[in-house]
């Protein structure tokens, strides 16, 4: 075994430990507990774990590397995925907390009809699977890379931890545990940037220093045949980047795993604060990336710049293993760099690797090697026991009882939300050794659905008492039939054949057009329908306000 | 810390006139208004729409566009929300619709 495998094993294994002793300590019996923490998970606590929840595998581990690679344009995960905060915390958080009930799909039975739940729950499960099969890919690979083991033995040891966890403690468990998670992710993350930016600028502060070296990086990627890092939309036209970015924001506001965190504070006051804990946390992360995006682009050019194939330094083999770096067979020194393998460079650099291989490429030693294994699990395990607590209380909480069996005792409840649980995390393990072919895509399209559903219906609901149910049912379905109709026009998914983007319209960008028409589809059917009844106008009422006006102070 | 707001806020007023409600409202909705303009300047019109013309201006090597794209608009969406929640924390004690358990202490 390496120095670097021995390390992983430790830093995993205390990793593990600890959440575990964190899931028997909040084990719960009671549904309450199970789907919303009992409501008392105090707000800075609740920040951090929908930090974890939020920052997945994607975030961790691929997004450094593309924005290494996409320069300027990457700004779009960068701004799309913090300023979904935004409105989140001004549109939704505060109301739906007041509301205060277990799920998603159960605000939009109250607010409109029964049906319209249905077709919410069924949204729910559909955005959440798409989102959790790439987080148990993502975790599979950690294994594989640092301990040996295969990536269905990855994907099932991740997959076992998550289920004792999430089907012991439910939400209060995994809120518990994502906050060990958030810390492990997040010093995993800026231990190493906080070395390189020292290294390299001799100031540990990446956000502020790594602005010296773009001039020098900007000469260096021009030499190696790439854009550079500085220059806009070199990647995607400009209303692609409008577009995707407001998608991203939209579909964020409006993912249901994200919004379910903000039931399980104590209050209104809880639910916002809440949202600025979260987006505080996840700030630390987000504008480290693009500093470790560009100064180990910058290391790794200058580590292989004109240097001859035979001496290539020792990360470059380490990581050929995995077949995620490649050298061209007919270099004999390297002189053009790419992320892309068909382009024919002499280096190829997957996006994947650059934060997993960071403190190799810099040359910092093993326990720090270790100690990013061990963020990259947390950061995977968070959100895919977060998504599967969104499954589970779906088609137990949304689906069974209301359709299946109206009256339940507690524990029949909780019982069946710990069945749902169990087969949730079979199948997703089952996605994740077999992953559908375009994994990124798939993940689009979740973005896609949850702007143009979740959302235009969730803020009109509070904000527009007129709207209605017939109104939401057909807002939602034009939404979602736009959106997926344009993604399966310009993906190859699904068997279909690929089209050129309208406009130059990705199908990444394509969810902020479909909340529109869902917006726009909502108003007018609501407007020439009958509006809802006086219970519904009460409720939306109610909601806006975070608690009766006192009259008298003193409650028995 | 407030006790004395909560002692002076019974309102005995007459059988309760909901002016006090559109007014809250009202508030809470202009406050959203500004705040999400800021929202949507610094991060759609600084970071994208204007991105080229700002990255002429370069500060401490960043081209400004750049940075408001990948820095400064985060910063800034954290400083919004904070401003929110304290905001309404304000109003939410005018109108006396604050959540407080038996003592009077915030939720």
């Amino acid at each position: 075994m390496s120095e670097i495998q021995v390390w992983s094993l430790v830093f995993v294994g205390i990793s593990f430990a600890i959440y575990l002793t964190i899931a028997w300590r909040s084990r719960v019996k009671e549904t309450k507990g199970f789907y919303v923490a009992g409501q008392g998970i105090p707000a800075v606590a609740n920040g951090a774990a929908v930090a974890a929840d939020w920052m997945s595998a994607a975030s961790f581990i691929s997004m450094a590397g593309l924005i290494a690679f996409m320069g300027s344009d990457g700004s779009v995960y960068l701004m799309g995925w913090t300023g979904g905060y935004v409105l989140l915390a001004l549109l939704l958080a505060p109301y739906l907390r007041k509301w205060g009930k277990f799920t998603v799909p159960e605000f939009v039975g109250d607010r409109y009809s029964e049906y319209v739940r249905l077709i919410a729950a069924v949204a729910a499960i559909i955005v959440s699977f798409t989102y959790v099969v790439g987080q148990m890919r993502g975790g599979g690979i950690v294994f594989s890379r640092f301990l040996n083991l295969s990536i269905e033995g990855g994907v099932a040891v991740a997959a076992a931890i998550i289920f004792l966890y999430a089907v012991l403690g439910g939400m209060k468990g995994i809120t518990w545990t994502q906050v060990a998670q958030y810390t492990v992710m997040i010093v995993a993350y800026l231990i190493p940037a906080w070395t390189i930016a020292q290294k390299m600028t001799g100031f540990p502060v990446p956000q502020v220093t790594f602005g010296q070296i773009l001039a020098e990086l900007d000469a260096l990627s021009e030499k190696f045949g790439l854009a550079q890092y500085t220059e806009a939309f070199a990647a995607r036209p400009q209303i692609d980047v409008f577009l995707v970015t407001m998608s991203l924001m939209i579909g964020t506001a409006g993912l249901p795993h994200v919004i379910i965190r903000f039931y399980t504070t104590k209050s209104v006051r809880g639910a916002r604060f809440s949202a600025f804990w979260a987006l505080f946390f996840i700030g630390l992360l987000y504008t480290t990336a693009p500093a470790v995006g560009a100064f180990t682009k910058l290391n790794l050019m200058q580590s292989v710049d004109g240097v001859a194939v035979a001496s290539l330094p020792a990360w470059v083999n380490n990581w050929a293993a995995t077949g995620l770096v490649t050298v061209s067979d007919s270099a004999s020194t390297i002189g053009t760099l790419s992320n892309d393998p068909e382009s024919g460079a002499d280096l190829i650099v997957n996006n994947d690797i650059l934060v997993l291989a960071t403190p190799e490429i810099a040359g910092l030693p093993a326990p720090i090697v270790g100690l990013v294994a061990a963020g990259g699990l947390a950061a995977a395990m968070s959100t895919a026991a977060g998504l599967l607590l969104v499954i589970s209380s779906s088609v137990s909480h949304d689906l069974y009882f209301r359709v299946v069996k109206k009256e339940a005792s507690e524990s029949r409840r909780l019982l069946v939300g710990r069945i749902a649980m169990g087969l949730a995390v079979v199948v997703a393990i089952y996605g994740g050794i077999n992953p559908p072919a375009y994994v990124a895509q798939v993940v689009a399209f979740a973005f896609g659905l949850a702007a143009s559903t979740f959302f235009p219906i969730l803020v009109l609901g509070i904000f527009w008492k007129r709207a209605n149910a017939i109104g939401a049912a057909s807002g939602m379905i034009s939404g979602l039939v736009f959106t997926a109709s344009y993604m399966i026009y310009t993906l190859d998914v699904f068997g279909t054949s690929e089209h050129e983007h309208i406009l130059g319209i990705s199908p990444e960008g394509i969810g902020a057009i479909g909340a529109l028409v869902n917006i726009i589809v909502t108003v007018v059917v609501s407007r020439l329908t009958a509006p809802p009844s006086e219970h519904v106008q009460e409720m939306v009422e109610g909601i806006r306000y975070p608690a009766a006006r006192k009259q008298v102070t003193a409650d028995e | 810390m407030t006790d004395s707001v909560r002692e002076s806020s019974p309102d005995p007023g007459p059988p309760p006139a909901n002016g006090w409600r559109q007014e809250y409202w009202k508030k809470n909705l202009r406050l959203m208004v500004v705040l999400l303009s800021i929202w949507f300047v610094v991060s759609f019109v600084c970071g994208i729409l204007l991105i080229e013309q700002l990255n002429n201006i370069v500060v401490f090597g960043f081209p400004l566009g750049l940075w408001f794209a990948q820095q400064g608009s985060i910063y800034t969406f954290i400083i919004l929300i904070l401003v929110y929640t304290l905001r309404m924390d304000r109003l939410d004690d005018e109108y006396g619709v604050a959540e407080r358990d038996g003592e009077g202490n915030r939720l």
